[in-house]
């Protein structure tokens, strides 16, 4: 039996779907303060979208709240902007409902690891085919400059004017943890590698969650620029890159070594190491994985960048669909006489 | 031995024992068969909150009540006709629900040293006279079964199981029932292992043969069927009744189904039936938390599909934000609640009515939404109906409120012609001319729907307030002002598409008893008492909650004082009396248990007194 909605999920879509970045542009002005991330995230986003394939009306942004989550307003495909917290939630609910959608979550560091954190590690371990792209600035911007989950110990901010006590979160280990199988790390002032990751989250068939260091010129300015300018970025981050060696440095003259599991950094022109010595990376190898992300906070290591993981594993919304093309179509399967009419029930001539 | 026979006009029995002794079974198969041979028939299960209570304790005990009878039967009924104990334990239990002079069959075995010492029974209660009012009948159930299924193969433990098929032998002869329906389920339920079915069958045999011959018992009581309309039925829970109701609602809306819930007490059989029905191409997920529950549910919701949550009082609270979302977006969702007794975890297994006014006014600004409320177990079913066709018509969250009396608790449900039922079908907009997502239909004030998918209606809605008609966000005070007086009138609208409230009784007078929800079958039966009394009073019951129905102030102006019953400090009382500046007289009782129909008739007599 086919429902109202098999009628508008099937149908075919009229014309081409060669779209241009502007296709994807919604018309209405870009609200973010000037030099914000976000408008570089949204570029990047926008470029990609005519790469996909996907038809504008197969594509729906979920967002939360906070400055990130303006996000849906500023595409012209299907979008809701919810509540806070609550984008995976509902985007989970969605793709169960319709697989055939290609969603994405714009989020922040507070919606997603802090008010929204049991609803992204849930949605993790499930597989759900959602595209998460979380604008990491590590605080509260919306609400004027709290800490946030992934704030530094020690950060001043309004509501920590001595100094943050807490430990942060270490997204990518978090959702590594949680079963993610696409995991990936980049930063607003790269729009290539950007445009890159944001291609290889929709194209994997699984949850995709990658990390977006964006910077906050209000709250938080600058705190990324170790890893992302370009006269410290060589070397303290290091590129992951499937299947090389890990090597940085403005000359290109370090690279990551494995000592047992415990990685370390070592020099490539003391004679000691060659490149055969290093690390090479492997995005299958989920091991590998949880030993780079570590590395994030770990002060004497390059901040890792890239793919962490990109592992296939049956997506939550596809085993629904087996369950139910097994079971609604054994014999006399989905009779509703069935369901209203059991073992027990008696006739009243 | 002749045996005497009386007809009655009704019965209360309850089957009492240890939550191993397979008191709900017997419980059920004896109101099918009641049902079957055209009785109708009001059940309520009692069992611990503990799942494997330790064996003999006094919290351990699990019971089965069931009103069966000639005439309309409204409630599981009150005072016991037969208690069946099958420990010392469950009769001590149970003992004051019994009606003087009732019979109580005990299982004599049930009473050893260890037995009475758990049920801290300091001397035997079958030897010391104590239970004088009543006619006590001890039989040693276990040795019996033993007797009669000593040629069998199976084991002795299991041979000691089927206890409680022999007492419901008894009580099958006892009430004149045929064995024909239980034996057909047995046949089911054990195709696959020939000797116990065969020992169930011979002992349930064995059970009616005993009290055939036995001397003790002198009558036979029947009760002859009721005219109940002709058609099938089956003896259903609330939430059976609430499951199915969701899957017929989708199939008359052409929609697929989706549930978001979490496990609750006593809401959880919903998610369990739903989980097993996807031969039906239902889609459910058993979220992380309550809050994930509605989430998933109005994602699936904006996608297309007919999306319900539910929950019980803290997931309701818990609920309470997203269900807002849901108001300002304006998507069609169903919020079942099986209220239990609050605040906080409170009594979880048991009923109350005391959710009302958090479902009317538990959201932060002004977010009114419909409140329907069924009034039994077969209702829930034509209420979670109605809650989808609202829900759908008029584009808004609707909170279906049930109980965990009505929930848990069966009557015969007449299982519907399908054909009979209304259409629900939603109208997607799929033509892109002229659209916008806040645009409205006329009449019902429902906004333009169009989901993801259809091509060249690609647009964002969100929790932000947005500008009438294009969906927009907008701070505009003079729109924000519009928006939440459409959002009001929308839902006050429904007013015109739901039933009349309807007085039984005359229509206008002294005293109106209004009752809301689960607690019908006890006012109904006091009503249907007191009228029988030959005294004035009339009645209506809701169903309704939001809006009111159009006619309850008139209604309620035709009496010169109105009597509110409910389960709450006064819920509806309150709501009544904003609404129509009345003042109710409040008949509440919060102790976890339902209300009682000598409780109303006590209370209409009081004020009728009070007039003289």
């Amino acid at each position: 039996m086919s429902t109202v909605v098999d009628e508008i999920a099937y149908r075919q879509h009229l014309g081409t779907v060669e779209y241009t970045p502007k296709d994807f542009k919604a018309g209405i002005d870009v609200r973010w303060c000037a030099g914000c991330g976000g408008y570089s995230i949204l570029a990047q986003v926008q470029r990609i979208m005519p790469t996909l394939g996907i038809p504008k009306e197969k594509i729906a942004f979920i967002s939360g709240i906070g400055c990130s989550s303006r996000f849906p307003y500023y595409m012209d495909v299907f979008g809701v902007h919810s509540l806070h917290g609550r984008a995976i939630a509902i985007a989970s609910g969605l793709k169960i409902a319709r697989p055939d959608l290609s969603l994405w979550i714009a989020t922040g560091d507070g919606d997603c690891m802090s008010i929204g954190g049991n609803h992204f590690i849930h949605a993790c371990r499930r597989n759900v085919n959602l595209n998460i792209l979380m604008f990491n600035n590590e605080v509260y911007s919306l609400t004027k400059g709290q800490y946030s989950p992934t704030s530094q110990q020690g950060q001043v901010t309004k509501s920590s004017p001595l100094g943050v006590l807490d430990d942060p979160f270490n997204p990518a280990s978090l959702a590594l943890g949680s079963g993610a199988s696409f995991v990936a790390r980049g930063y607003d002032g790269d729009p290539k590698y950007l445009q890159y990751l944001f291609e290889r989250a929709a194209k994997h068939n699984g949850l995709a969650f990658v990390e977006i260091y964006t910077n906050c010129v209000i709250y938080n300015d600058g705190a990324f620029d170790l890893f992302t300018r370009k006269d410290t970025r060589n070397e303290h981050s290091v590129m992951l890159e499937h299947g090389k060696p890990l090597i940085f440095g403005d000359n290109k003259d370090k690279g990551i070594k494995l000592d047992g599991f415990t990685p370390t950094v070592v020099s490539l022109t003391d004679g000691k190491y060659s490149i055969d010595d290093l690390l090479v990376h492997n995005e299958q190898d989920s091991t590998l994985a949880f030993i780079l992300a570590n590395m994030t906070y770990n002060p004497v290591m390059p901040r890792p960048m890239g793919v962490f993981q990109a592992i296939e594993r049956t997506t939550y919304e596809q085993k629904v669909e087996d369950q139910i093309a097994y079971y609604s179509g054994k014999p006399g399967a989905g009779k509703l006489e069935n369901l209203l009419i059991d073992e027990d029930s008696w006739e009243i001539k | 031995m002749e045996k005497q026979v009386q007809y009655l006009e009704e019965a209360v029995i309850r089957f009492a024992g240890d939550s191993g002794d397979g008191m709900q079974l017997v419980g059920t198969l004896f109101s099918n068969t009641s049902g079957s041979i055209g009785n109708d028939v009001n059940t309520f299960p009692d069992y611990p909150s503990e799942i494997r209570a330790p064996e003999g304790t006094l919290y351990g005990v699990s019971a089965y009540q069931i009103q069966f009878g000639q005439k309309r039967v409204n409630t599981p009924g009150n005072k016991i006709d037969l208690l069946v104990a099958m420990n010392a334990s469950s009769l001590k239990v149970n003992l004051p629900h019994v009606k003087k002079g009732g019979l109580i069959i005990v299982n004599s075995a049930g009473f050893d040293e260890k037995n009475l010492k758990l049920a801290r029974y300091e001397k035997n209660p079958l030897e010391d006279n104590s239970l004088s009012d009543y006619q006590i009948v001890p039989i040693n159930i276990s040795s019996l079964v033993k007797e009669e299924l000593k040629e069998s193969q199976i084991s002795p433990k299991y041979v000691d199981r089927t206890k409680n098929i022999f007492a419901l032998g008894m009580t099958y002869w006892l009430y004149d029932r045929p064995l024909n329906h239980t034996e057909k389920w047995l046949e089911g339920k054990f195709r696959k292992k020939a000797d116990i079915l065969a020992s169930n069958k011979q002992v349930l045999k064995a059970g009616w043969e005993f009290a055939n011959k036995s001397e003790v018992f002198k009558t036979q009581f029947k009760i002859k069927r009721s005219d109940m309309e002709p058609g099938f039925y089956r003896n259903i829970t609330g939430n059976n009744a609430a499951a199915i109701g969701l899957v017929v609602a989708a199939h008359k809306a052409n929609m697929p189904l989706f549930l978001g819930s979490y496990p609750i007490t006593p809401a959880t059989e919903i998610l369990h039936f739903i989980s097993g029905y996807k031969e039906f191409k239902v889609k459910h997920l058993q979220a992380e938390d309550e809050i994930a529950g509605v989430c998933s549910a109005i994602g699936a919701s904006y996608g297309g599909y007919l999306a319900a949550t539910t929950t019980s009082g803290p997931g309701l609270s818990l609920k309470v934000e997203a269900i807002g979302l849901a108001v300002i977006l304006e998507l069609p969702l169903v919020i079942i609640d099986v209220q239990r007794g609050g605040p906080s975890t409170g009594l979880p297994t048991k009923p109350e009515q005391s959710d009302l006014l958090m479902a009317m006014y538990g959201r932060h600004g002004e977010a009114p939404l419909p409140i329907v409320a069924a009034t039994s177990a077969s209702d829930c079913f034509d209420m979670t109906i109605e809650a989808a066709r609202i829900a759908i018509k008029y584009m808004t969250p609707v909170i279906l409120l049930t109980d965990g009396y009505i929930a848990q608790g069966t009557n015969p449900w007449k299982i519907p012609n399908l054909d009979e039922l209304p259409d629900l079908q939603p109208k997607f907009v799929t033509n892109p001319e002229g659209f916008a997502p806040y645009k409205r239909d006329p009449q019902t004030l429902a906004r333009l729907w169009a989901i993801p998918g259809t091509q060249g209606l690609e647009h964002r809605i969100g929790g932000l307030e947005k500008e009438d008609i294009t969906g927009l966000v907008s701070q505009d005070p003079a729109n924000h002002q519009k928006m939440v007086n459409i959002r009001a009138k929308k839902i006050d609208g429904i007013a015109n598409d739901i039933s009349l409230a309807v007085v039984e009784g005359e229509q206008q007078g002294d005293l109106l008893i209004l009752g809301w929800g689960g607690t019908y079958g006890a006012i109904k039966d006091a009503f249907d008492k007191l009228r029988s009394d030959g005294k004035k009073v009339s009645y209506c019951h809701l169903k309704h909650l939001n809006p009111f129905p159009k006619n309850l102030g008139h209604v309620l102006k035709s009496f010169s004082r109105v009597l509110i019953p409910e389960l709450n400090t006064g819920q509806l009382k309150t709501l009544i009396r904003s609404t129509f500046l009345i003042d109710p007289i409040g008949l509440n009782k919060v102790q976890g248990l339902p209300l009682k129909a000598y409780e109303v008739e006590d209370k209409v007599n009081e004020l009728l007194k009070e007039k003289e």
